[in-house]
């Protein structure tokens, strides 16, 4: 054997699987569906694990709790958790999840989607539904593009940024999540990158926790078309550019926290308020107009 | 079982077939409707809402008909009847979560309160031009329920059919009215609850570990159902999928998966089919309809029997399955098909090709807006005879 | 945290200690563990795991304090760690110039 041929095996020494190896976030994932679809380097990943411990941190009771995704990278999640979870049609997972939270009150229903499918396609569903308050947490992860029909520009991609539907660069405005949310009626806005997983793990306990409608911006780095087509290295790149660039601004006025294409990034709680959901609002203004004849609704009637 | 005595309004009513399409529905067992208001199918919602705060219903006007859809298969996996209610242009938005609702095996009922087309053609008068739509609307392959009543009766009656059969099929079926009979203030009589027979949903009873969502038989034996929040940890998914509810994207799923949704309905049509006949046993021309149609075809059926022809009369309760075996058992009989709609010839393509040419099928057309002129179908009558 | 002189209490003072599992094969390489890891206790192996990537190898087992850090930043769920038996302090460790100052 030459010394190169030598080399290039010890290269290739494969390690014993380790099966015997259980992850703590195991309970809660479809383990038989791994490994998941998402790039290597790609934070959505890490999402799902800060979703978990949020859940963990709630205490909220599992059974109860369902999950609704979109279509798109970010429209997976459902797929891979351990719980009464639905993948929906494209832009309709809040509408889905509306009728949910509202069929069964007793659910907690958290919507996990991207950007495109929860901010373009299903924009008016997110204005509406937090216009109305409906129990709901939507857990928004932006990585500025749709990328898993190819990085296309979208309603986040920030001005100038490079994609594949904006070759020269992308013209249009992008939305300020938190500001739409915040101004659609949502009681709970907060931000955070896929890099400060304790802050985000700690805001998805409190927005689960929140009644009514909750919306947390999670910046996620997509590697394959994000970055490559801007030249931003990979992910890791991206989460170091986070890390310098990321500034933590607790209740700052959501006006000024757009973002620009490569430019600093205002993380932090926004928005805690308190305010009836809809189905209080709905129970509370019906027995006062309707008195005794009004008999709220209570989950399912199916005679079981 | 029977029907739930706090939904049902029992006692006699002048009212019309969106009135009594609503109170069809809560005898049923719905308690959710998700909508958005739309001609010719507003009173349905307008009715439900007044009602459901008084029989622990939940009603909820969403931002637009995808929304609707969409909440309306959410609130079915929680276990509670739902139904949403539209008109056309309506109808068309509905078709993407309609699909997602077949792909779920989700029971639902869509009502259509059908109106003049193509789109937003004639919001206040009639039409029957949305049947293709409902029986192709979504993309894919895919089988449907959808009903067609003639009388604000049977739009109390067949709601419920309506009901009873999307749970037995586990697919969301399509009441296809029509404005003229949403708009028709006739009697209705709502009997006691008690002689209402209501299908409870088949819930799955069993260890957790062992259940499956789905069973890819093409049988009438369907998965029985869970809800969400009983600690099953389902996964539901619009995509092509396997029997545990997991996404699988190959050939191999995609004909387990679709070829289920397609068999349970077209293996069980003769389950499934609702249609009447009159005077069919020696008759030389069958006039084939449904909805209002049917009632305007009576008339120039009587008047051809007056003339001595041999006319018989079946008309379609369900339209979707077609019940292509009648059609092709009477074709060997008579000379004639006559298929009086209100629109430029949609159910008339599914006669014709029953009928495999042995019998011809006439078309009498009626771009909408009006009901037909009897005697345009007696004209057809008498060419079918000839 | 080091000091320029050995704390009177340093033998109640306890250091946390982890664990490290790593499940080779679910890796995708992406770093992450490696970067952000306070203790700089991974290391990126040279080694492929059988989907060609680099997983990380534990540098410096005993060093790990049981943050979690890898474990929550991780996007494959291939890394996690156990809490272990805390340990006290060598006196050498704490005071400045002791060998983990940049901890």
């Amino acid at each position: 054997m030459s010394e190169t041929e030598q080399e290039f095996t010890e290269t290739l020494t494969i390690p014993p699987p380790e099966e015997d190896l259980h992850h703590p976030m195991e309970q809660y994932l479809r383990m038989e569906r791994l490994p998941h679809i998402w790039c290597s380097t790609c934070g959505i990943g890490t999402i799902i694990t800060a979703f978990i411990s949020g859940l963990q941190k709630s205490e909220l009771d599992r059974e109860k709790v369902a999950v609704v995704s979109g279509i798109g990278c970010s429209g997976r999640a459902a797929g891979y958790l351990r719980l009464d979870s639905f993948h929906s049609t494209h832009g309709r997972a809040i509408p889905f999840a509306t009728g949910l939270a509202l069929g069964n009150p007793d659910l907690k229903v958290a919507v996990i989607s991207g950007d495109g499918d929860l901010v373009a396609i299903g924009g008016n569903h997110l204005i509406h539904a937090a216009r109305r308050n409906i129990n709901m947490t939507i857990v928004c992860i932006n990585n500025f593009n749709y990328a898993m029909t190819g990085g296309q520009a979208g309603p986040t991609t920030p001005l100038e940024a490079n994609a594949s539907t904006a070759p020269y660069g992308c013209y249009e405005f992008p939305f300020n999540l938190p500001y739409l949310a915040e101004s659609s009626g949502a009681v709970y806005v907060a931000r955070w990158t896929a890099l400060h997983i304790r802050r985000l793990t700690n805001a998805i306990a409190e927005a689960l926790l929140k009644p009514g409608f909750s919306f947390i911006e999670v910046i996620c780095p997509c590697t394959t078309l994000y970055a490559r087509r801007n030249r931003l290295g990979d992910g890791l790149d991206l989460m170091r550019f986070y890390h310098d660039n990321a500034i933590i601004r607790h209740g700052a006025d959501t006006r000024e926290v757009d973002i620009g294409f490569q430019d600093r990034i205002i993380v932090g709680k926004f928005i805690d308020k308190e305010k009836p959901t809809f189905l209080e609002k709905r129970d509370q203004y019906l027995k006062s107009k309707l008195g005794e004849q009004f008999i709220p609704y209570k989950g399912p009637n199916d005679g079981h | 079982m029977k029907a739930d005595p706090i939904g049902v309004a029992t006692g006699s009513y002048y009212i019309d077939g969106d009135h009594a399409c609503a109170e069809g529905a809560i005898a049923a067992g719905c308690r959710f409707l998700a909508g958005y208001p739309i001609t010719p199918s507003t009173e349905v919602a307008e009715r439900v809402a007044e009602r459901f705060p008084k029989v622990g219903g939940m009603f909820i006007q969403m931002e637009d008909e995808l929304a609707s859809m969409a909440a309306v298969v959410g609130a079915s996996w929680t276990g509670t009847k739902s139904m949403t209610v539209t008109s056309g242009p309506g109808f068309s938005l509905m078709m993407e979560n309609l699909g997602l609702g077949a792909m779920m095996e989700t029971p639902c009922v869509v009502v259509n309160v059908q109106r003049g087309g193509p789109s937003t053609g004639l919001p206040t008068l009639t039409g029957q031009a949305d049947m293709m739509q409902a029986r192709w609307g979504s993309h894919g392959d895919y089988e449907i329920i959808a009903l067609s009543p003639n009388s604000p009766q049977e739009c109390f009656d067949l709601t419920i059919t309506a009901f009873n059969l999307s749970e037995q099929w586990r697919v969301p079926v399509l009441f296809m009215m029509d404005e003229c009979v949403g708009h028709m203030t006739e009697k209705v009589v709502i009997p006691e609850p008690d002689e209402i027979e209501v299908l409870p949903r088949k819930y799955y009873q069993g260890d957790k570990e062992s259940y499956r969502p789905f069973k890819f038989n093409g049988a009438a034996d369907l998965a029985p159902m869970i809800k969400a929040g009983d600690g099953y940890f389902i996964h539901i998914t619009g995509l092509t999928h396997d029997e545990r509810g997991y996404p699988i994207i190959n050939a191999e799923a995609q004909g387990k998966n679709v070829s289920h949704l397609v068999d349970k309905i077209r293996n069980n049509v003769e389950k499934i089919s609702i249609f009447e006949e009159d005077c069919i046993d020696d008759a030389d021309v069958v006039v084939v309809s449904y909805g209002i149609s049917s009632r305007v075809a009576l008339k120039a059926v009587e008047d051809a029997r007056a003339k001595g022809i041999k006319v018989g009369t079946l008309r379609l309760v369900t339209v979707w399955p077609f019940p292509e075996g009648r059609i092709q058992q009477l074709a060997g009989k008579v000379k004639s098909f006559v298929v009086p709609e209100i629109n430029m010839g949609q159910i008339v393509l599914e006669v014709e090709r029953a009928a495999k040419g042995k019998a011809k099928a006439i078309l009498v057309p009626h771009a909408g807006g009006w009901v037909h002129d009897p005697d345009d179908i007696l004209a057809a009558i008498e060419e079918g005879a000839a | 945290m080091s000091y320029w002189r050995v704390p009177l209490d340093i033998q109640e003072i306890e250091i946390p200690h982890g664990d490290l599992h790593i499940i080779v094969e679910r890796c995708k390489g992406c770093g992450f563990c490696e970067e952000y890891c306070p203790k700089d206790v991974l290391e990126m192996s040279t080694d492929f795991n059988r989907k060609g990537y680099h997983y990380p190898n534990i540098l410096k087992q005993g060093a790990c304090v049981n943050c979690n850090l890898c474990e929550m930043i991780c996007p494959e769920f291939a890394i996690f760690c156990l809490e272990g038996e805390p340990r006290h302090p060598d006196p050498g460790e704490v005071i400045q110039g002791g060998e983990n100052r940049e901890g």
